[in-house]
């Protein structure tokens, strides 16, 4: 009785547990119960319950309602599908000209408003892509092909690589110095002499529209936010979801309003890149001091002067870390839109890896990594560059990289010209180096991958065996044999527990989302997937860590190491594990926990490194060894924020899981990778990517309320 | 008295949702207390005063007494609840969003505690600013900060940025920025408390050296009480939001209106506050001395020569007519007679 009184909390957590436990128990498997594989949901059986709901039929797999809840969102998806079906082919329909037929034509107001944007997209792509390659579709688009034809010479020629080396490596040099200029022009110099020039400059050509675009929306909208409460409430759940959307999952809706191709891919890339821009825009608006505001006022600013003048410059940084986010959202869907048409390293990533080519996909994945880590550091560079003062300086000093700029594309055209006359007859290598003729180390990795396999095939496999059949299969199984209510119940009951009425009713909310969804098995699956990436990955990360703390310079090594893998698009984490195992769940499940450490790791080093120093020196005097100080101060001030760590773990290794599906896995994730295939994918994608985001919400919920409740209690923040 | 620039009317100010409502309801009685059991958090209460042209108004409390928030409501940084301001006869409320912006932009100045200068400009282009905010073109706004970079000694720094500035060369900056439009109106909010003891000194010293050439109307707000009795021409003393005290340095000192201004008074050295004027007696021609001192003398400089007198000395004006007279005991009674401790 005493201990109850004294661990109040502890005796509600195991009261829950019992109760959990109890109905798991009491709850038998229904003997016609079994894991539904494949398309199994949609092909007529008779063994299937049918519900009408909005005239729709549901058909579903009915079982004891505390075993499986009823799929009662179940017409949700076939809904979402009519809605824009109807949406895109019947609502409104318009006179519109038609300018190549020369006469009006009906279409409805949203495929026409979708076919214009369609096409104003295809026009930025296409003309930084020729200014980069070189092509006449921008000369065609404001003449004619035959207008092309009469004058073959308009063509756009595109930069010689030279120069587009050379202006990377100046403007490098310009942001950060000569570290970053050498890399940026090794990275350029490199992808040139591989081969992968066209396709590099096709997906930087994609990059360079989607995220100027993805800039100016959320810019305007955390704008937007930060002045209007109303506009920062609507915004803020979508902000929300999206963070913790899988990628994949935009992208099926994306393909019904605006077809396949770049265009649509970058739509859908800004769709997922506005909003961390949105948040770290409302962020450094908010950060600014209020006196900073008031000295605005009080030298006469009108509302446009003070955003203009003083808010916006005055939270720079934090504008352009939203900068540096966007661009590396970029990236990471360049990669993954590669599935709705994006042309480009993603494309050939794409390619190689459903070929199995390891080589070919460590090629392009390699670029794309190098061209992410480039951009990652000069648009870091940009955000942390103090303005310099130019005034005394002359006129060479303050223009010396314009004039050096100008100077490589005169040596570039004339390099490209003395190429026409070396490379007589064959590639103008001064020019351009095409794909495919460049040197390829595809073989080498290859052969390496081959006798990889061929000499520790015995021990992966057995390691692939008792992973699988002796970790994998029993966690999974005992995941499925979950009752709903039991699961209902534990995570209802923890949001009770952790903050609450109002956090009960958010968890249980999107629990029951989850449990109505036809997909309530899968999310399972998903859930016990990401359940062991997060677990093996906190362990790793939280060792290394602490152990990397206890030195200054390693502790600043490993935060480096962390920026550089986060850089990767997720997909690129998928080539070494499939290198070693194959198509296997234990390939994304390495995937996952190298992909989830990240987070963990981090959060724990800045965690640790976030106890105040005097603190430090009060135990230092209290005469605690290295071991006491870790255990009795370090760790538990730091824990709230290695909690937050844990709830970023989370995201990414589900995130990684639903990426998994590409290699094929049994989870929500490889249903979205077959909606896009589906032409009613749409809304089965969406619903399906709101899955996967709740089940992030969830354990985001719980876990920032109860660091929300920490902190206060601990007096830190 | 000269003609009056700033005119405050029992001005509320009342934080809070219905704050308007229930400051109609409580009929101009409002207490503290049962309107922050409504949820409302009363900032300034029932504030009036004028403040002269060329005058130097102190207001003076410690956190939380609403000083800043009176500041900022005759600034109109925000919206007083209620009463009534006039800048220079003009109803500050009744201005719409333009005409206050142009108020701002030609009358008025403000210097803030924590600087707040613009991270992105230079020391000279910081100055500039509510120049081009103005519309000056930028040789002339330059060329005009450039002159204020000189008044505040900052010349050779111009193309510093604020980072590269400690914290009392920043505030240099700021003292300069405000002053760039020629204001009337200077309002300065805690200006000198981010800075440690040496430099605000310094700064006082320099404020005061500024005040003297620029004859500005000035509001300063501060919660250091001996840099109340430096600067002021009168102090406004605060607390709760409301004034307990309006008066000259030298009659709070010798009469403080309540225990909580008493409180402050104690620790005076008055010698070093009170000039001869307040404490001289009327004028008697018996026993006076041969020594004369001026009326304006603070006590501390001319005790000594008092002690050693055994009569009466004189006390004189500006144009050496006789005006009062001192007694040396009194002397002794100002310094150590009005303590606590020290009677």
């Amino acid at each position: 009785m005493q201990y109850l009184k004294k661990y109040p909390k502890l005796f509600q957590w195991l009261f829950l547990l019992i109760v959990f436990f109890a109905l798991c128990f009491a709850i038998e498997v229904p003997e016609t119960y079994k894991f539904i594989r494949g398309q199994a949901e949609f092909v007529k059986d008779p063994n299937q319950s049918v519900y009408f709901f909005l005239g729709k039929e549901v058909r579903y797999y009915a079982f004891d309602v505390f075993w499986r809840l009823p799929p009662l969102l179940g017409w949700l998806p076939i809904w979402i599908n009519d809605s824009l079906f109807f949406l895109m082919n019947e609502w409104m329909p318009m006179e519109f000209w038609n300018e190549d037929t020369q006469e009006f034509k009906t279409r409805p107001l949203l495929l026409q408003i979708s076919r214009n944007l369609t096409a104003f997209m295809t026009f930025l792509i296409e003309l930084i892509r020729e200014i980069l390659l070189g092509g006449l579709e921008t000369i065609v688009a404001f003449t004619s092909w035959d207008f092309i034809d009469a004058y073959p010479w308009l063509e756009l020629p595109g930069l010689p690589w030279t120069i587009v080396a050379a202006g990377a490596a100046i403007l490098s040099y310009k942001l950060s110095g000569k570290g970053l200029a050498l890399f940026a022009g090794l990275t350029m110099i490199y992808i040139s002499i591989f081969g992968q020039w066209k396709p590099s400059m096709q997906t930087l050509s994609f990059i360079l529209v989607a995220a100027p675009l993805s800039f100016i929306f959320g810019l305007g909208l955390g704008i937007a936010a930060y002045k209007s409460k109303r506009v920062e409430k609507a915004l803020y759940p979508i902000l929300l979801v999206m963070q913790t959307m899988p990628q994949y999952a935009v992208l099926v809706p994306a393909l019904v309003l605006f077809g396949v191709g770049d265009h649509a891919a970058v739509i859908i890339t800004m769709v997922v890149a506005v909003p961390p821009m949105i948040l770290l825009t409302i962020l450094g608006l908010r950060a600014i001091p209020p006196e900073v505001i008031e000295a605005g006022r009080m030298s006469g600013c009108t509302n446009w002067q003070l955003m203009l003048k003083v808010l916006i410059p005055t939270a720079r940084r934090d504008i352009l870390i939203g900068v540096n986010q966007v661009i590396m959202v970029c990236f990471s869907m360049a990669v993954i839109s590669a599935f709705i048409g994006a042309k480009g390293l993603g494309f050939n990533l794409l390619l190689a890896l459903n070929q199995l080519n390891i080589g070919l996909a460590l090629e392009a994945g390699l670029c794309i990594s190098l061209i992410a880590i480039l951009l990652d550091k000069m648009s870091l560079a940009w955000a942390n560059k103090q303005t310099d003062y130019f005034g005394n300086l002359t006129f060479f000093q303050r223009n010396k990289n314009t004039i050096f700029f100008a100077a490589s594309v005169l040596i570039g055209i004339v390099l490209a010209y003395i190429g026409t006359f070396i490379f007589k007859g064959s590639f103008n290598y001064l020019f351009e180096v095409p794909h495919n003729k460049g040197i390829s180390t595809a073989d080498f990795w290859n052969k390496g991958v081959d006798w990889i396999f061929d000499t520790f095939f015995v021990y992966i496999k057995a390691f692939n065996t008792w992973l699988i059949v002796d970790v994998l299969q029993p966690m999974r199984a005992l995941y499925l044999r979950m009752p709903a209510v039991a699961t209902l119940v534990l995570a209802v009951g923890a949001g009770y527990l952790i903050g609450g009425i109002r956090s009960a009713l958010v968890v249980a909310a999107l629990t029951l989302f989850i449990a109505l969804s036809p997909w309530w098995d899968r999310a399972l699956v998903t859930l016990y997937m990401a359940t062991f990436g997060v677990i093996v990955s906190c362990l790793i990360g939280f060792t290394v860590g602490t152990l990397c703390f206890q030195n200054k310079k390693s502790a600043a090594f490993m935060l480096g190491v962390c920026d550089i893998f986060q850089t990767f698009p997720s997909f690129v984490y998928l080539i070494p594990v499939m290198m070693l195992f194959g198509i296997t769940d234990t390939s994304v499940l390495i995937a996952v926990i190298v992909y989830a450490t990240i987070p963990a790791t981090r959060y724990t080093i800045e965690g640790l490194r976030s106890v105040p120093v005097g603190l430090h020196e009060a135990a230092t005097m209290s005469g605690v060894n290295k071991f006491q100080r870790l255990t009795k101060i370090e760790f538990p001030l730091a824990f709230p924020h290695m909690m937050l760590g844990l709830n970023q773990t989370i995201v990414f290794a589900l995130f990684m899981v639903i990426i998994g599906a590409f290699i094929g896995t049994e989870d929500l994730g490889q249903y979205i990778l077959k909606a896009l295939s589906d032409k009613n994918g749409a809304g089965i994608g969406l619903t399906l990517g709101i899955c996967v985001a709740f089940i992030g919400l969830i354990f985001d919920n719980l876990i920032r309320t109860w660091v929300g409740k920490r902190k206060k209690h601990l007096g830190i923040d | 008295m000269s003609e009056t620039v700033i005119k405050c009317e029992s001005v509320y100010k009342i934080f809070g949702q219905n704050a308007k409502k229930m400051l109609e309801e409580a009929n101009g009685n409002v207490d503290a207390k049962t309107f922050q059991e409504k949820g409302c958090i009363v900032g300034v209460n029932n504030a009036s005063f004028e403040v002269a042209k060329g005058e130097m108004l102190v207001v003076m409390g410690l956190s939380g007494s609403g000083k800043s928030t009176l500041l900022r409501c005759i600034s109109r940084l925000t919206d007083a609840t209620g009463g009534k301001i006039f800048i220079e006869g003009q109803d500050l409320l009744e201005l719409n969003n333009k005409e206050l912006i142009e108020l701002r932009r030609s009358k008025m100045g403000m210097v803030f505690q924590s600087f707040a200068l613009l991270p992105h400009k230079t020391v000279v282009e910081n100055i500039a600013f509510p120049l081009q905010i103005k519309g000056t073109n930028t040789e002339d706004s330059i060329n005009r900060a450039m002159e204020m970079v000189k008044l505040v000694g900052l010349d050779g720094r111009e193309n510093y940025f604020p980072r590269e500035l400690s914290g009392g060369q920043q505030q240099r900056v700021g003292i300069a920025r405000s002053l760039a439009v020629e204001p009337d109106i200077w309002f300065l909010d805690e200006p000198f408390s981010a800075l440690d003891p040496l430099i605000r000194k310094e700064m006082q010293d320099e404020f005061l050296r500024l005040q003297e050439k620029l004859q500005k109307t000035i509001m300063f707000i501060t919660h250091d009480f001996d840099e109340a009795l430096k600067l002021a021409d009168r102090i406004a003393i605060m607390k709760d939001g409301i004034i307990e005290q309006l008066d000259t340095p030298a009659n709070i000192v010798l009469n403080p209106a309540t225990e909580y201004v008493r409180k402050f008074t104690e620790e005076v050295p008055r010698e070093k506050v009170l000039i001869i004027e307040d404490v001289m007696d009327a004028l008697s021609k018996d026993n006076l001395g041969d020594l004369k001192v001026s009326k304006d003398e603070i006590i501390e400089n001319v005790a000594e020569k008092i002690l050693t007198q055994e009569k009466l000395v004189g006390v004189v004006d500006s144009n050496n007519n006789i005006v009062g007279s001192i007694k040396p005991s009194k002397i002794i009674d100002t310094v150590f007679g009005g303590r606590k401790n020290g009677s």
